[in-house]
């Protein structure tokens, strides 16, 4: 069950199937995944290393890096990237500071 | 390694001017773009989207169909999904493209990076759920969404333009919490004569208030001791107006007081930066075409200066010409021929700036924040941490990373450099100039060992 998204979606795109952490998610197919990730009702996109603070989108352009999460083995801006089918997608693990 | 007359970065209204203009002159064009499809961050996604919300978004947004047509010209390559992580001499771009690094050659460079966010550290700023506006804008044009229970903070033009474009979408905000004063604006009145040179952007500026006041928006002006509430995302923001504390629950914040340069691989070049007292940042130091300090690097946009995106297409356009001449291609006489209506038209782009720029001035309390506000979002480094870092002594920003790690964090200080280099300013008593801004050094975003590993081959030797 997706939790109820703080976002209306004005446009209707054919889905495809993602994981998020473990929860299957319908997706607009090629859509900016951080926009599809939000719309699905996904709060919290990682936890900083510091703290341990939730993190989402900030910028939504490639800039602030509060998007990261990992997609096979990588961490990368959910910002940049767009839905695929199949995709598995994680909270970044042990801190979530981009692969250098 | 391929080489180019021109590598332009950045496909927003100053990159894709210059890409036409220089093409149509006969440069061979490469350019560079993070996006998978022109536009930059104005015109984001624009061919896709013009027919599916042109009415919600307006025709300054459809207005960039006229740019990304441009781009079909047998000269310019335009490599979409391209982020740009090295430009050094001579000069050699390295970028990573569909997950493998790659590099092309350049005669000369034009930098059309375009504008960030003015950072807004206020408390509460990085719970999930609070964005900058620009996201918000981001959100409807390329992803058809809108915010169901959004309030807007801050000060400036593009608060109205999102509230109005929400109010068209049938879901307004929930209020504007705005920070400019009548202060501000008894002040701004100065430039009244620019203002109304530039009448049609105050005209639009204020058609969008009364769209937004049909709809019932409230309005608050004047708004201090912002402060976002939440523990895991943002609940509501409570601030006083008029002598009143108010609280309003909300799902999404958008936060918004001007944006500025994004400044970073000019300075990763060394182009000269010096502080803009009535824009309150760094802007690079260029000449009237766009020709910086360092041979051979120009710029144009708002990556050098804000003027918007009409004057970034003109100053693209312009930066084209001086580049077309610099090459050979047209003579000088040419040159300033097909400049003279160009200059003009950016005067008059210009005029309404300094009206802004007073009416709308930054958030006095996100420009000194309190001690307890987390100011770099990435490493968490409270305001209070650099005032006791200039305490210790610490004199600019890139000593700071002797004491914490600052701007240490992905996101390269993009969105707390500002911040920092304001507060040791005032702690020390120094201008911004005398404090400086960190030193930006390559790689400029993170590239992975597997991108650097596929590098297209012939050109591994430079990946070093
Ligand atoms: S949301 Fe800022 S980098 Fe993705």
């Amino acid at each position: 069950m997706n939790p109820v998204s703080p976002f209306l979606e004005l446009d209707q795109t054919p889905r495809v199937e993602v994981v998020f952490d473990g929860t299957p998610l319908s997706l607009p197919a090629g859509a900016n995944l951080a926009a599809a990730l939000l719309a699905a009702g996904i709060g919290e996109f990682r936890r900083t290393p510091v703290s341990g603070a939730p993190r989402a989108p900030f910028c939504m352009m490639g800039a602030c890096f509060d998007c990261l999460v990992e997609i096979d083995g990588v961490v990368r801006q959910a910002c940049m990237l767009d839905v695929r089918e199949g995709l598995s997608i994680s909270k970044p693990k042990g801190g979530s500071h981009a692969t250098p | 390694m391929q080489r180019h007359d021109l590598v332009i970065i950045g496909a927003g209204p100053a990159g894709m001017a210059a890409a036409a203009t220089a093409a149509e002159l006969g440069l061979s064009v490469t350019l560079l773009d993070e996006q998978s499809r022109p536009g930059g961050q104005i015109y984001r996604d624009v061919d896709r989207v013009a027919a599916l919300r042109g009415d919600i978004l307006g025709a300054d947004y459809i207005h960039g169909r006229s740019l990304t047509a441009g781009l079909h010209h047998g000269a310019i390559t335009h490599l979409e999904g391209a982020t740009v992580w090295a430009i050094e001499d001579g000069f050699r771009i390295s970028y990573t493209k569909d997950g493998r690094g790659a590099q092309i050659g350049a005669e000369r460079v034009l930098l059309a990076t375009g504008a960030l966010e003015r950072p807004m550290p206020v408390p509460g700023w990085t719970l999930p759920g609070v964005m900058t506006a620009g996201a918000g804008q981001i959100l409807l044009k390329q992803s058809g969404l809108v915010a169901r229970q959004a309030v807007l903070v801050g000060a400036g033009p593009l608060l109205y333009l999102i509230a109005a474009q929400m109010v068209r979408a049938g879901t307004p905000p929930l209020a504007m919490v705005e920070t400019q004063t009548r202060s501000d604006l008894f002040r701004a009145l100065r430039h009244l004569d620019g203002a109304l040179r530039g009448w049609r952007y105050l005209a639009k500026g204020l058609a969008m208030l009364a769209e937004i006041k049909r709809a019932g928006v409230a309005r608050y002006t004047g708004a201090t001791g912002l402060r976002i509430e939440g523990t895991d995302k943002a609940e509501a923001l409570r601030f006083t107006h008029r002598g009143r504390t108010h609280r309003i629950a909300c799902t999404t914040v958008f936060l918004h007081h001007g944006v500025v340069p994004n400044t970073q691989a000019a300075r990763s070049l060394g182009v000269t930066h010096r502080w803009d007292t009535r824009q309150a940042c760094f802007n690079p130091v260029l000449d009237g075409w766009g020709q910086s300090d360092v041979p051979g690097i120009f710029m144009a946009g708002d990556g050098t200066g804000i003027g918007g995106a009409k004057a970034a297409e003109i100053a693209g356009r312009l930066a084209a010409l001086k580049l077309a001449e610099a090459l050979g291609h047209i003579s000088a006489a040419e040159r300033d021929r097909r400049a003279a209506p160009l200059h003009s038209a950016k005067a008059r782009e210009r005029a309404a700036r300094p009206f802004l720029d007073l009416a709308y001035p930054p958030c006095a309390e996100a420009m000194a924040p309190e001690d307890a506000t987390t100011i770099c979002r990435c490493e968490e480094v409270t305001a209070g941490d650099i005032r006791r870092y200039a305490a210790l002594g610490c004199l600019g920003p890139n000593q700071t990373k002797a004491f914490g790690r600052a701007g240490m964090g992905p996101c390269q200080g993009r969105y707390c450099g500002l911040t920092v280099t304001a507060l040791l300013a005032e702690a020390n008593g120094q201008t911004p100039d005398e404090t400086g801004y960190y030193r930006i050094r390559p790689p400029l975003k993170p590239v992975t060992l597997g991108e650097l590993a596929a590098m297209d081959h012939g050109s591994q030797d430079a990946a070093e």
